[in-house]
């Protein structure tokens, strides 16, 4: 982990309430942690008017540019959607495990909700220089809410959107989507919990989950970010967010 | 090593009064990573109980101006785990003082953990934990009632083969019964505050937004509260005093230390900076120059009654 800051380049509307962001390593040490950084890992974002930082994921890393997508939720989103170009953010970064790619086979499946859709990109990208294909569902609420889905085409993967309304795409759920995949080799999951405890009760293959709780700090000293594994309490900042879809009990 | 910055907690002395709080500092082995925690004081570990804990519910965090909330309820793996595997694994990377923060739902869980963690080595204070907010049947039960207070801690010094440091709750109407009754039952020292307990209410939900309802509250926002009780109890007992509750910079440390405090705990800074412990250590030189003051034991409780 570094404590490092990055210049803003460019913080772009992608929906009503979503927001992309580029930010730039400008010294060595900021450098480095882009270096480090893996698809899956986050950053944990110091805001103007907060007391705590926020966790964002990594959605992809160009050189020394580095990717974030946000929804507004609350305030410290809402601050930061108002940020300009130029402006510095002060991040600890990378935090967490990521994703474990050695494990993906031939076809592994990617599946991301809402806004776990973010850290998929970026894992897609890394798996894509391993494997020949790479499947990809990706779940909105409806048409307005849908992100990303032509970089993922660009990366390469064979895209399947669903909506929760029909407006686009497939109608329903992620796991509604699944039955249209021939081969499942391995699955990597981020979205809401239903999602992710849906997908685990679907899927015969085995997979990685990526979580999400509350954090204090995000890097192992506080203990408000406990999950419950099969092996015991786990922080998903530290042992997590990313998890073996057989060690979550939901 | 800068002995200006050196103090004493009854018979422990510190290199310098900057010591982590429980529960806001792991067992030191993350920050180690971070940098070289042998600059610190001190530590004072996680409170420990005699079983593992998983603790509460989540969402155990939730925000306020200023400051956080949190209902972690005393997660941790046990006083066993904690003195086979985690010391020896601290002792590597740390080689000041270790503070055992202990807790209990009986007095004679608080007994048991004093006994075995005295016994470690490196272990200097037992810090007695009789206010955690979190827990229900143990904990602040102990700490809001002096008779209950007093108990505890004749208990642990009966046992105890270091110092003892009973470590207060803000939640009372008369902070400074509790510590009188405290040194009264011969406690070494005593370190406030702890978390004051608070709320969030999510809107859209129109839920609690910590899962365990109610939590503690800590960070700058509690700081004029801890000097205030700080210097009540400064004032009323004549046991060493380790200051806690909003610290976040070198200023906030002389001015705890003005009121009262021979060393201070910084807790909920940790979560938002890693760095600042060792920031403060820094700058407190420096900052002892500005205010000129030669050493900065001068200044300790200069404003008590
Ligand atoms: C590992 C991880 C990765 C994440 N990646 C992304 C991402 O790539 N894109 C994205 O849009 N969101 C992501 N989130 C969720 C994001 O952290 C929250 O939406 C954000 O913290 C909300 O902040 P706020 O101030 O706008 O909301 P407020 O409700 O005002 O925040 C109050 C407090 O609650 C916390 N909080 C609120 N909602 C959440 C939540 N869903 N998860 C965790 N903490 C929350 C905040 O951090 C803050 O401490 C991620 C969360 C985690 C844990
Ligand atoms: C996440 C968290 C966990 C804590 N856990 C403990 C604990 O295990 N034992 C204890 O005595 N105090 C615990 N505390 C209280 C702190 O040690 C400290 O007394 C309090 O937070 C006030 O200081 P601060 O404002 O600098 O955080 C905890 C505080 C936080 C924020
Ligand atoms: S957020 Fe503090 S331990 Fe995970």
């Amino acid at each position: 982990m570094h404590q490092v800051k990055l210049k803003i380049l460019s913080n772009t509307a992608l929906t009503a309430d979503i927001y992309r962001m580029w930010l730039q390593a400008e010294d060595s040490d900021a450098c480095t942690a882009l270096r480090q950084a893996k698809a899956g890992q986050f950053m944990n974002i110091a805001i103007k008017g907060c007391y705590l930082r926020r966790p964002i994921s990594i959605c992809d890393i160009d050189d020394n540019k580095i990717c974030i997508v946000y929804k507004v939720v609350g305030k410290g989103t809402a601050v930061m959607s108002a940020m300009q170009a130029g402006e510095l953010l002060d991040v600890l970064l990378p935090l967490g495990n990521g994703f474990d790619l050695t494990p993906a086979g031939e076809t592994p499946l990617l599946i991301g909700g809402g806004v776990g859709v973010p850290p998929m990109l970026m894992l897609a990208k890394r798996l894509l220089e391993q494997t020949e294909k790479a499947n990809v569902i990706l779940g909105f609420n409806t048409k307005k809410d849908i992100i990303l889905v032509n970089e993922f085409r660009q990366a390469g993967c064979n895209v399947t959107v669903t909506t929760a309304d029909g407006s686009e795409g497939k109608k329903g759920f992620v796991t509604d989507a699944m039955s249209d995949i021939q081969h499942i080799s391995y699955y990597y999951a981020c979205g809401p919990v239903p999602m992710l405890r849906a997908l685990k009760g679907r899927l015969t293959a085995e997979g990685q989950l990526s979580m999400e709780e509350r954090m204090g700090c995000g890097f192992g000293l506080c203990m408000g970010c406990t999950c419950q594994t099969h092996e015991g309490a786990k922080q998903v900042c530290t042992d997590g967010p990313v998890f073996r879809s057989t060690d979550i009990i939901f | 090593m800068d002995n200006r910055l050196s103090i004493s907690l009854g018979i422990v002395t510190l290199q310098n009064p900057i010591i982590p709080a429980s529960g806001t500092f792991g067992f030191g082995l993350e920050a180690a990573k971070l940098y070289d925690i042998d600059c610190l004081g001190a530590i004072s570990i996680k409170g420990t109980t005699v079983l593992p804990r998983y603790g509460n519910p989540t969402p155990r965090i939730a925000e306020c101006a200023e400051g956080m909330l949190n209902s972690v309820g005393l997660q941790n793996p046990g006083v066993d785990k904690v003195t086979e595997e985690i010391l020896p694994k601290l002792r590597e990377v740390f080689h000041q003082p270790i503070i055992a923060n202990i807790s209990g739902f009986s007095v004679e869980d608080y007994v048991q953990l004093a006994e075995k963690m005295s016994r470690e080595e490196q272990v200097e204070i037992i810090e007695v934990n009789i206010s955690c907010p979190n827990v229900h049947n143990g904990g602040m039960a102990f700490g809001t009632d002096p008779k209950a207070a007093g108990e505890v801690t004749k208990a642990v010094k009966t046992v105890s083969r270091k110092p003892v440091f009973v470590k207060l709750s803000p939640n009372v109407t008369d902070i400074a019964s509790i510590a009188k009754a405290c040194e009264q039952a011969g406690a070494d020292g005593l370190c406030l505050i702890n978390t004051l307990l608070g709320m969030r209410i999510n809107l859209r939900t129109r839920k609690p937004v910590l899962a365990n309802r109610y939590g503690g509250m800590s960070g700058p926002a509690i700081f004029p509260l801890a000097v205030r009780m700080v210097n009540q109890v400064a004032s009323a007992c004549s046991l060493p005093i380790i200051g806690c509750g909003g610290i976040s910079t070198a200023e906030d440390v002389l001015e705890m230390m003005m009121a009262g405090a021979s060393a201070v705990e910084i807790g909920a800074a940790n979560l938002v900076n890693p760095y600042v412990c060792r920031d403060i250590v820094e700058q407190l030189p420096g900052l002892l120059d500005q205010y000129g003051i030669n050493n900065i034991t001068d200044i300790i409780g200069c404003t008590t009654k």
